[in-house]
């Protein structure tokens, strides 16, 4: 069985609050049969004080599914929709002592329910891009369309390069030689493309100057007590490395503090409120861990500008 | 922890079996005591050489072969795969197309895979929903290009038996090479190769009571052959590296076994198997069988529950102490359900919810009775969690999120 954490299998085991809110006045629904899972989440929010007062949950889903589901409605019951809405998938995740990697994608369906279910009470139509292109990184859920976008706008030669520069592969590796293979289909067809090489050198001289851009703050002073820390420099290299990634995206990061247990970054633009966000935080870690040898945590302080 | 959980039901034997012990003791002697590497000619090489002699002649018994040197051993029957098909491209370059099916293990899809990439063109024969081959388009598809066909004898998700015999008298009209994965077959099916048109047979030996760690390739006398590891002149110079003895004795053993126990696995074993399909099909609702109901491998069902997903099925199950598998995309860590279920075309709101049972001569009754007395509140359980069931059945329309997912 998976390597699932003992409150996961809680959880998993005893759901909390698997049952139909029959006074719910708002309902997030997300998901699919096809895509093998599916949640229905319902609240009831005293339109007053804006505090969930209720919440129930119905999922289709393997055991991570419905453990996050149960996770999520203990988390929001008693908290300010504006208050829930700051939980992100890792906060889910976190509450369950963790998910296996593969399994992330389990968490985000409950924070994306989340959303369509406020969404529904403010009146608001909720909207996600699904973008129909098979999928290569199964932990980060990069499809082949965004990793052959990154390929020819930022003209990437490497697979290192993609996993820098989209996470694809920064996880199990296990699509290392998938991406490969989108690399080399995609450099071939470039090479062959005259017209395209013409465009995608003006892409690419755009996005330098974004990631000359973003690199001013980069430069950082209030960060006293970092150069202390022996991994400091290790840290700065890998975050370093990671702007690229997070500046095609319309993103920022910023290292804002080092300590021995715990680094502390600011995300910025794009990048805070997006699905992945909480994705970009735990491949940090992921970096910064394998870089150190040791378990560090890796904290947004940035403030929160949901979108 | 129930108790019934540290004895555990195992009823996953199609993804590997309990050694037994009578084959554990034949091997002990070969580690400590009969230590010699047989290709030396002193006295500590010799029993050894004697002992997988006969090994080699249990196994030749066991698949009905012609003559003991047909038998090859290897480390396992993914080895025996990739042998299989790279000989017969390398022995024969004029030929550069192979058949198979859409359904195989990966050991074949993987390397067919590769091959497609060096340039080989690869037919996949499709299935309908039963899991059946259209062997008219096999026959469509079978030319003078064609160097190897492929085609497991059984598949290990459903059970379902393909007509091999036949296919091969096929391949051999065109010259062809006939190769099939016989892992799920060896031990469930009358295997009497000198009989067939069958080239080539890959199966392993911890699916039929040996340890994981040997395989054998069967190749026929006359077959032309490139052999795939290189080295040293073991196994006549058709696969290099020194003799994996104490294996080979355990898997000659497993054989002569497996070839006893034949009349069971299609007596005592079918029955079990038979009770438990009906006793699930009878208490639980919205269920049915996948694959070829009518011929199948005797100890295997494969079970779609509707509006559940199998992971969770399974992690239920495990609670009770009951091992199964699933052809669910979260059982494997993919995100699709398994490619068997793909190519039945197994509709949409069951094909996350596939598990597949698998028994061996040491299943027992009580074993199965405890599986029908659980499994039906699990599924029950589950479903009253879903959200496309209500009030004890599904309510598809009423819960139809236009946003699809990200995955």
């Amino acid at each position: 069985m998976w390597d699932y954490s003992e409150k996961v299998k809680d959880h998993f085991f005893h759901p909390r609050n698997a049952k139909v809110v029959e006074d719910a006045n708002a309902i997030g629904d997300v998901g699919s049969i096809s895509c093998g899972d599916a949640l229905r989440l319902m609240l009831k929010i005293n339109p007053e004080t804006e505090v969930i007062e209720d919440a129930g949950f119905q999922t289709f889903g393997c055991g991570s599914a419905i453990a996050s589901s149960s996770a999520l409605t203990e988390m929001i019951i008693g908290k300010t929709i504006d208050d829930a809405l700051k939980i992100t998938n890792q906060d889910v995740a976190d509450f369950l002592d963790g998910l296996p990697p593969e399994k992330m994608h389990c968490s985000v369906m409950g924070r994306e329910a989340l959303e369509a279910a406020v969404a529904q009470y403010k009146g608001e139509e909720y909207v996600h891009d699904n973008e129909d292109s098979p999928l290569i990184c199964k932990c980060f859920g990069i499809d082949e369309a965004k990793i052959v976008r990154a390929i020819k706008e930022n003209n990437l030669k490497t697979v290192q390069d993609v996993t820098n520069y989209t996470k694809a592969g920064g996880a199990c590796g296990s699509c290392i030689e998938k991406i490969e293979d989108v690399l080399n289909r995609t450099l071939a067809e470039m090479e062959g493309d005259a017209y395209y090489k013409n465009q995608c050198e003006h892409v690419h001289s755009h996005a330098e100057e974004k990631e000359i851009a973003v690199q001013t703050p980069a430069s950082d002073e209030n960060v006293p007590e970092n150069e202390a820390v022996p991994f400091y420099q290790a840290v700065v290299d890998i975050i370093e490395r990671m702007k690229p990634a997070l500046a095609q995206d319309g993103g920022d990061v910023v290292l804002k503090r080092v300590t021995p247990d715990r680094v502390e970054v600011e995300l910025s633009g794009a990048c805070t409120g997006c699905m992945m966000t909480d994705m970009t935080l735990s491949w940090i870690q992921q970096q910064i861990m394998e870089a150190i040898g040791e378990y560090i945590q890796v904290v947004n302080v940035g403030t929160s500008s949901h979108h | 922890m129930t108790d019934t959980k540290v004895q555990g039901i195992y009823l996953d034997n199609n993804a590997t079996t309990k050694t037994d012990p009578l084959v554990y003791n034949a091997m002990i002697p070969f580690f400590t005591e009969y230590y010699g590497n047989p290709s030396s000619m002193h006295d500590f090489g010799e029993p050894v050489r004697h002992a997988i002699d006969r090994a080699r002649h249990q196994v030749a018994e066991f698949l009905g072969a012609e003559h003991d040197d047909e038998i090859i051993f290897t480390s396992c029957a993914t080895e025996s795969d990739n042998t299989a098909l790279w000989s017969a491209l390398n022995a024969m370059p004029e030929r550069r197309e192979v058949i198979t099916t859409a359904v195989e293990h990966p050991a074949i899809l993987d390397t067919c895979a590769t091959l497609e990439k060096k340039g080989y063109k690869v037919h996949y024969l499709g299935v309908d929903g039963r899991g059946r081959l259209d062997l008219d388009e096999y026959r469509r598809l079978l030319s003078d290009k064609t160097a190897i066909v492929s085609i497991m004898w059984a598949n290990n998700e459903t059970g379902t038996i393909f007509p091999v015999e036949q296919m091969a008298e096929m391949a051999k009209e065109v010259g062809a090479q006939f190769h099939t994965d016989g892992v799920q077959a060896a031990g469930k099916i009358d295997i009497d190769l000198k009989r067939t048109k069958i080239d080539m047979l890959s199966f392993s030996g911890h699916k039929i009571h040996a340890p994981k760690g040997i395989g054998v390739l069967y190749l026929r006398r006359g077959t032309r052959f490139r052999s795939f590891m290189h080295g040293g002149h073991q196994e006549r110079g058709r696969r290099a590296g020194t003799e994996n003895a104490p294996y080979i004795v355990g898997l000659g053993v497993a054989c002569e076994l497996a070839k006893m126990h034949l009349p069971m696995m299609n007596d005592t074993v079918k029955e079990l198997r038979d009770r438990l399909q009906y006793g699930i099909l009878k208490a639980v609702p919205n269920c049915f069988v996948t694959g070829d109901v009518e011929n199948r491998t005797a100890n295997t069902v494969n079970i779609a529950f509707e509006y559940v997903e199998g992971e969770s099925i399974l992690l239920k199950l495990n609670e009770y102490g009951i091992a199964a598998t699933s052809g669910s995309a979260c059982t494997s860590g993919s995100l699709e359900p398994s490619h068997v279920m793909r190519a039945m075309k197994i509709p949409f709101t069951s094909a996350h919810g596939t598990v597949r049972f698998s028994l061996s001569r040491f299943t027992r009754e009580a074993e199965i009775d405890r599986v029908i007395e659980v499994l039906p509140g699990i599924i029950s359980e589950l479903r009253s969690y879903s959200p496309y069931w209500q009030q004890n059945k599904p309510s598809m329309g009423e819960f139809d999120p236009d946003y699809k997912g990200t995955l």
